[in-house]
């Protein structure tokens, strides 16, 4: 009986789907299309909201604690506080107008105000620069390297600016040289954007010259502009606790998988190629740092080894999407020994008070990563340039497009000049508007008491 | 009454007390001080930065006994304290006018 009933049924359906014809077929390979389309979706989105967490991990607790242990224990919750409230505050500048001007179409400068208050921002994918997750993903990602990147400047005016100066300079610091410079590189149609048309074809994969030019040239500005910490450099400024640092730094490398390995914005065979040029180059920075410092000061420090481990991530940042791993251990070894030549040579030779050096990591390792980002690009790992018949374009010099070198070098020019001229004229309006340095005496009383009222160690009460 | 002030290494500072609890001194007093005599301090280096550290931690015993101890007491802190190296501290000894017992108001050397 019930036999019977099931043929009968099979027989029924098979003529029902006979009747139908080819648009069944249709549909149901729409359907199966559509499930696998949102089967990579999901994928890439968790690996993408993941990163951003990661990247926002960076700058607190990372860059927090990494700066905090590095100053004077009156100072800390200062310069915590400045790291803090940019996580809040360049947050609201991007969902108002700073997304927009990075990402939005306009000119080659700078953006429109197209998604101003995230107007069309929202869940369907923007094909333009990550076809496979939300357009929501890819803001609050780009947001995350926003918030970091004013947060690495402070390290170059801790211990004497004002907070409230240090507000507003921020504020005009993103406006000014951090949205536009994201544009060129990132942005649609953006000046030096390689893979969107720009004039000027410069690789960047996640911030060479957008995070870490940017802040580390406008760092020596406001070193220079704000001039030395009162008794810099005879009286004795030691890192009131090193093991701040040292756990600010071993966050900062994890957190840094997500800004390299994230830039692929999906999680792909690319984000794995980029996630193991950032381990290899802060492995080998780390080496190169310690070793020059064990050979010239006879000790090797911890507070060298991180301090190289953070210089080799910053040199791979524009280079981790490009090169393979071994040149990625070269750039790092590069970087430990350049970034640890001008914390300790460069700066005693010119006398500034780069306090936390910002430069002398972030300007000088970002410089050196996004000229040899032109040498080791290749198109082995990166094939996203294609010519009009669909071939991978040689990339860097290892490719044998020697020219590249030079788009590099354009590319650093830029940044380098809109750094110090944006940096400059920004510090001029601050100080005349607010006055950039705290009172003689608030810096001898230390910022946490002069300008939050607080202190952070209270262990005898 | 004397009283005896010792400034010994930190590292020392337990086989002091060790020493001095053996042959019956029971009353010390102990602070973390930082000092230095002719011993020189060390360098230390921050991204390059050099710190000439002067002022040594060291720690502080304050101790007072009756006269007839003092040589003993002394002999004592000393071998205790020794390295033989620069930095090994110092004794200074006071002589010392009266001591009160607060619980009991006894005097002199029955209220050590």
């Amino acid at each position: 009986m019930y036999r019977n009933r099931v043929v009968t049924l099979m027989l029924l359906v098979s003529a029902a789907a006979m009747a139908q014809g080819a648009p069944a077929g249709d549909a149901r390979l729409a359907a199966i299309e559509n499930s696998v389309k949102s089967a990579q979706s999901a994928g890439d989105n968790a690996w993408m909201l993941v990163s951003s967490a990661l990247v926002l991990m960076m700058t607190g607790p990372g860059l927090a604690l990494f700066y905090g242990g590095l100053v004077r224990k009156k100072n800390v919750l200062g310069t915590m506080m400045q790291s803090f409230v940019l996580m809040a505050v360049v947050t609201v500048l991007w969902a108002v107008v700073g997304y927009s001007l990075a990402f939005a179409e306009g000119s080659p400068f700078v953006g429109g105000f197209r998604y101003a208050f995230l107007d069309g921002v929202g869940a369907a994918p923007n094909a333009d620069y990550a076809p496979t997750i939300p357009h929501q993903t890819f803001m609050i990602y780009q947001l995350m390297f926003a918030i970091i990147t004013p947060a690495l400047i402070s390290g170059a005016f801790a211990e004497r600016m004002k907070f409230s100066a240090m507000l507003l300079f921020m504020v005009l610091w993103s406006l000014i040289v951090y949205f536009p410079m994201a544009h060129m590189v990132w942005g649609k149609g953006g000046l030096l954007n390689a893979f969107s048309g720009g004039k000027v074809a410069c690789f960047d994969f996640a911030g060479g010259t957008v995070v870490h030019i940017t802040s580390g040239v406008s760092a020596l500005v406001c070193a220079l502009y704000l001039g030395r910490r009162k008794g810099y450099p005879s009286e004795m400024m030691k890192p009131h606790n090193l093991v701040l640092s040292f756990i600010g730094a071993c966050l900062l490398w994890v957190g840094w998988f997500g800004f390299n390995a994230g830039s692929a914005l999906a999680s792909s065979p690319l984000a794995t190629s980029a996630f193991v040029a950032t381990h290899f180059a802060a492995a080998s920075a780390t080496l190169g740092w310690m070793l020059a410092e064990w050979l010239r000061s006879g000790k090797p420090s911890v507070l060298g080894a991180v301090s190289g481990c953070v210089a080799g991530l910053v040199a791979i940042t524009p280079a981790s999407g490009f090169v393979k791993p071994l040149p990625a251990l070269a750039i790092g070894f590069a970087a430990g020994i350049c970034c640890y030549f001008m914390v300790t040579k460069v700066k005693s030779i010119f006398r500034y008070d780069d306090s936390l050096d910002a430069f002398g990591v972030h300007g000088a390792g970002g410089t050196l990563g996004a000229l040899l980002t032109g040498v080791f690009a290749t198109s082995v790992v990166n094939d996203a340039l294609r010519d009009s018949a669909g071939r991978p374009l040689p990339l860097g010099l290892v490719d044998g497009n020697g020219s590249q070198v030079l788009s590099q070098m354009a590319g650093i020019g830029i940044a380098w000049a809109l750094g110090i001229v944006g940096t400059l004229a920004i510090l001029k309006i601050c100080d005349l508007t607010l006055g950039v340095r705290v009172e003689p005496e608030h810096e001898t009383e230390g910022l946490d008491l002069s300008m939050h009222g607080e202190e952070a160690y209270n262990l005898e009460g | 009454m004397k009283k005896v002030e010792a400034i010994v290494q930190p590292f020392k500072f337990e086989e002091v007390r060790d020493a001095l609890k053996a042959i019956g001194v029971d009353g010390i007093t102990v602070t973390d001080v930082r000092g230095h005599g002719r011993q020189k301090g060390h360098k230390e280096v921050y991204r390059g930065q050099e710190y000439q550290v002067d002022l040594l931690p060291k720690v502080k015993l304050e101790l007072v006994i009756a006269d007839a101890r003092l040589d003993e007491v002394v002999r004592t802190l000393t071998r205790a304290a020794r390295t033989g190296k620069i930095g090994d501290g110092k004794v200074f000894v006071y002589d010392v006018m009266d001591a009160v017992r607060i619980r009991n108001d006894d005097r002199g050397e029955s209220a050590l």
